[in-house]
């Protein structure tokens, strides 16, 4: 009954869905009241029904009713609770009925706290919010429905992947869902503004906290992403530049240029054209990363089971989509005009140029991702692009542009002063050098971009700050500098935090790209290993239990000159149902570097392990880093300014003159 | 107005994209391509398996007649598929098949294996450090190789032999070679 | 469906072992040989995984891949060598960075043709902001009958 029920809620959805779509279009282009009214309502009552829909399958895996066959296939009475929810998105089906929940939402969000967009606006950008949404609701009632039953139920379901068991991994795909679905909205806007033929001060500030927003569950998604796999995969490693990671990537990037264009166009009126082809570019990116990952056109460590006929509905859907808004804007950017002028050297010059520079560091990563695929389409035979490729492309790409940063904020609108801002930034160059010369002199054997990218980080944050007490002007007058940074729009500190965060992050991975230090060998209990100057003491293995597995459990004592300073546990699960063995490692973290501990299988009969023992230099800063990122956006997201009297569409000048 | 076409950039680029991701859809991406068509067997020499005998498999036994060499395993579910088949070109004696038993952790596995479904095979050599495989490029099983008289490969199977794949492809390739091979001087193999 | 589906994970299955790859009894006596073979598998492709280096690998096939190459190491042969065997067996493709050949040429040159367009698209931006206020600032100068014309109107408003 559940399960009817959420089938049946899924294809109402589709026709409110199609009513979405088609008729406040139409009635902003004829001016009728009564059609661009149903946007709102017809947003609303979707968002409803995709929920009682999704509700219906949570309940499903809940409930454990295996006559369902996607429960059947991914969950199990054995699995604890957490899992048996997370396992709703944690297969094909499942995760696009979250993709069109997320769209939902979004769409009912701006349907509810959109109310200063103007009605012709609002129509239009919530019927295209609806058009993809029927053509993932159609991929989903023809190919990949959730609610399918299975004749005769069994006894007892599969398991999720017991990779996939674990709370970081739970909540992995929601968040990175609402960030890369979440750009559907400033696409939505973008296509708006194209069919209006006007894109204004007002049009960007409407659009900044939807894709601001996006952009912080995105970075908080990858982030959660990376952390997992360097906890879970056991070997300390957090990117791999894996096809599914490149395709969360590419929007990231492409979001973040469209987060700074789009400030141009609100301050300046300029960069209009770039900045709707980014929000084009950015969803279109995420739309590419959908089909890639459930085509099989990839191989990949993420892929989920993959079907080609799947993939043929996904790309037609990606022809229409994609390929007709960029018809579209073909046919209508020209139409865009920008008033605003500047010098090469200024602040927008700057962001240009963080324009340019993104977009150049993602067809990078769209080249090496896609490259094998080409090459084989045109029987060049196969080729795989690893790492090393992307590493040695994408890091020079970005050193110019960290560089850059900390010049950005202090150049001026309209036209810069260079060498004024490298007079202000003498301190974050000479700290810089000087973060480079130790780190080299330090840890000679490292490799070189690991070094530079120390000197990067010191210098970008320093930098930042520089400005920040520039702003302030904490050191010329210190008197009034407490009241000034209070008086600081949150936006600003938004920036600030957001500069900063990536300096940490950056650290972060320059020393555990850099200098991961690693011992493999079996160890007899009591025995010692010395690791980058800490004592490692090998305590024994014991059984060990949990609900749905059994693990040989790993106990190790960490000491520095002597002194105790952590106790890890590290286990290797089985899981007998789900057929597989996973390790969980002992980590104990610290600024300096994780102490990271993996047991593996016995070695012979008198108690001795397979150990693997690494010290991890400066992960934390990492996971700290893009935490300060997101909640540098997210307090820009609470920028009254974004929220209370969002402007009327009133002459350029006014809007230009509110900004800061 | 000369700029206006500068627009349509980026949906020509989606364009082309848009055609290879269509190609893709039909490729797999999984599959290697065959590094040794048309290059001599290489070089290997594997100890028996328990139960049949003193003599292993070596590349030197694959002179004189065409043969198929079938890479398998007591581990391998797709093996299982493949193997009544096998079987059944063993009956009909039309070529003969020498086995590769790879990655047996247990010594007795593949015995054992063969015991129970029958035994196509008239050489087994043993791998268990997959040294032949990876000197045949072998990446899953089962795989078979045809070799023609002059121990040369000639065509690589990824995948069950089914009655489809001999008739189609090994039947027509190993008939056309004996005919070539009988010949003299020629040396004439399809590929 | 549920067979193919249930093949299809249990490849995952097989393919995504988490690590304890390298196993202390493959480990070399000579550390400068260790280094070399570790090297060396850091940069070969697991061709029975979904995107794992050898050396990161759980498989069986990496596994045997990695005494392979300790194996041509100790009988003496170079790391190009190494490298070059195990890509005669198994193609370019279990490289995990691409060789430098005419069929990656667009793949390696492709990243300095983005920059070298993103500099052009920049050098075309300016040049036409510049146009453009070169136009706006050539403002076509009156005639004599307009200049009579505002003349009139400025008085008109004086007075």
């Amino acid at each position: 009954m559940t399960a009817e029920l959420g089938h049946f809620t899924l294809i109402l959805a589709l026709c409110v869905a199609l009513v979405q779509a088609v008729f406040p279009l139409v009635g902003a282009a004829r001016d009728n009241e009564v059609w661009m009214g149903l946007a709102r309502p017809t947003a609303m009552f979707q968002f409803l029904l995709v929920a009682i829909s999704f509700g219906c399958l949570t309940h499903l895996y809940v409930t454990s009713d295996f006559s369902v066959l996607n429960v059947a296939s991914n969950s199990n009475t054995a699995m604890p609770m957490l899992y048996k929810i997370s396992g709703v998105w944690g297969n094909h089906e499942g995760s696009l009925l979250l993709w069109v929940l997320i769209l939902a939402i979004f769409g009912a969000a701006v349907a509810a706290f959109g109310r200063n967009l103007p009605p012709a606006l609002r129509a239009r950008v919530l019927s295209v919010q609806s058009m993809i949404a029927v053509g993932f609701y159609l991929f989903m009632l023809f190919t990949s429905n959730p609610f399918e039953r299975l004749f005769p139920a069994p006894i007892n379901g599969r398991e999720l992947n017991p990779l996939l068991q674990d709370p970081g991994l739970a909540f992995h795909p929601p968040m990175l869902y609402l960030g890369y679905v979440g750009f559907s909205m400033a696409f939505s806007f973008a296509i708006a503004a194209l069919i209006e033929g006007r894109v204004d001060a007002a049009w960007a500030r409407w659009v900044r906290p939807w894709t601001m927003a996006a952009w912080c569950f995105l970075t908080g998604g990858i982030t959660l992403g990376s952390w997992w796999a360097y906890y879970e995969l056991g070997w300390g490693g957090w990117w791999y530049w894996d096809p599914v990671e490149n395709a969360s990537f590419m929007p990231w990037l492409a979001g973040t240029a469209l987060l700074h264009s789009a400030t141009v166009v609100e301050k300046r009126d300029s960069l209009k054209g770039w900045t709707v082809l980014l929000a084009i570019i950015t969803f279109s990116l995420s739309l590419l990363g959908t089909f890639l990952v459930r085509s099989g056109v990839l191989t990949s460590v993420h892929a989920f089971a993959t079907d080609p006929t799947r993939g043929v509905f996904i790309l037609m859907l990606l022809i229409v989509v994609i390929g007709g808004s960029l018809a579209l804007y073909a046919f209508r950017a020209p139409k865009l005009v920008s008033s605003g002028l500047f010098q090469p050297i200024s602040r927008e010059g700057a962001l240009l140029f963080n324009n340019l520079v993104m977009t150049t560091a993602a067809a990078a990563v769209l080249l090496g991702t896609l490259y094998p695929l080409f090459l084989d389409a045109i029987g060049g035979g196969k080729v795989s692009v690893g790492p090393p490729f992307f590493n040695a492309v994408f890091i020079p790409i970005m050193i110019p542009m960290i560089a850059a940063m900390a010049f950005g904020p202090l150049l001026n609108w309209k036209r810069g002063d260079l060498v004024a801002a490298f007079g202000q930034l003498k301190l974050a160059a000479i700290l810089g050098l000087v973060a480079l010369a130790a780190t080299y002199m330090w840890q000679t054997d490292g490799p070189i971009f690991a070094t530079l990218g120390m000197g990067l980080a010191v210098w970008l944050a320093v930098g930042t700050l520089t400005e920040l007490a520039g702003r302030a002007r904490l050191f010329s007058a210190p008197a009034g500098a407490w009241g000034r940074f209070r008086r600081m729009p949150r936006a600003s500190w938004g920036m600030v935090l957001g500069h900063f965060g990536l300096a940490l992050a950056i650290a972060g991975m320059a020393g555990a790209g850099g200098w991961t230090k690693e011992s493999i060998q079996t160890m007899h209990p009591g025995e010692k290993v010395e690791l980058a100057g800490y004592e490692f003491t090998f305590d024994g293995a014991s059984e060990g239990q949990g609900p749905n597995y059994t693990a040989i459990v790993g106990k190790f004592t960490v000491r520095k000159g002597g002194d105790e300073i952590a106790k890890l546990v590290a286990e290797k699960r089985n899981y007998p149902i789900g057929g597989m063995p996973t390790t969980e490692a002992g980590i104990e973290t610290r600024l300096a570097g994780d102490l990271y501990a993996v047991i593996g299988d016995p070695e012979g009969e008198d108690g001795a392990y397979v150990t693997r023992l690494y010290f991890n230099p400066l992960v934390v800063w990492m996971w700290i880093g893009a935490m300060v990122m997101v909640f540098g956006g997210v307090l820009s997201l609470t920028d009254r300014r974004y929220r209370v009297g969002a402007p009327k569409r009133s002459r350029a000048g006014a809007a230009v003159a509110a900004g800061a | 107005m000369n700029n206006r076409w500068l627009y349509t950039i980026p949906l020509a680029i989606f364009c082309v994209l848009g055609i290879y991701l269509g190609i893709g859809l039909t490729l797999d991406p999984k599959q290697l391509p065959n590094m040794l068509d048309g290059q001599p067997v290489p070089a290997f020499d594997l100890p028996p398996i328990k139960d049949r005998g003193a003599k292993g498999f070596a590349s030197t036994d694959l002179e004189g007649d065409v043969t198929l060499v079938n890479i398998f395993g007591s581990w391998c579910v797709a093996c299982r598929t493949e193997h009544p088949y096998l079987m059944k070109l063993k009956e009909q004696g039309a070529v003969p098949i020498h086995g590769i038993d790879w990655r047996e952790e247990d010594p007795d596995a593949g015995p054992r294996w063969l015991k129970r479904f029958g035994d196509p095979y008239t050489l087994v050599g043993d791998d268990p450090r997959s040294k032949a495989a990876i000197a045949f490029g072998v990446t899953g099983a089962p795989e078979t190789f045809l070799v023609d008289q002059k121990g040369v490969i000639r065509y690589k199977h990824i995948g069950p032999v089914n009655d489809e794949v001999w008739k189609e492809v090994l039947q027509p390739l190993i008939q056309q070679l004996r005919r070539n091979g009988s010949q003299t001087g020629g040396q004439k193999g399809g590929s | 469906m549920l067979k193919r589906l249930l093949l299809a994970t249990a490849l995952l299955f097989a393919a995504l072992q988490p690590a304890l790859a390298v196993d202390p009894a493959e480990v070399l006596d000579d550390p400068a040989l260790e280094a070399r073979a570790r090297d060396i598998s850091k940069g070969l492709r697991c061709v029975v995984c979904q995107n794992q280096s050898i050396d990161d690998s759980d498989a069986t096939l990496a596994r045997d891949l990695r005494l392979l190459v300790r194996e041509r190491l100790t009988a003496g042969d170079s790391n190009k060598q190494v490298v070059d065997y195990v890509v005669s067996r198994y193609g370019d493709f279990v490289l995990l960075k691409p060789p430098f050949k005419f069929a990656t040429l667009a793949l390696w040159l492709g990243p300095l043709l983005f920059v070298a367009l993103a500099l052009i698209a920049a050098f075309a931006f300016f040049r036409r902001q510049r146009a453009a206020r070169a136009e706006t600032v050539a403002a076509p100068a009156l005639s004599d009958e307009q200049k009579k014309r505002l003349d009139d109107l400025l008085k008109g408003d004086g007075s």
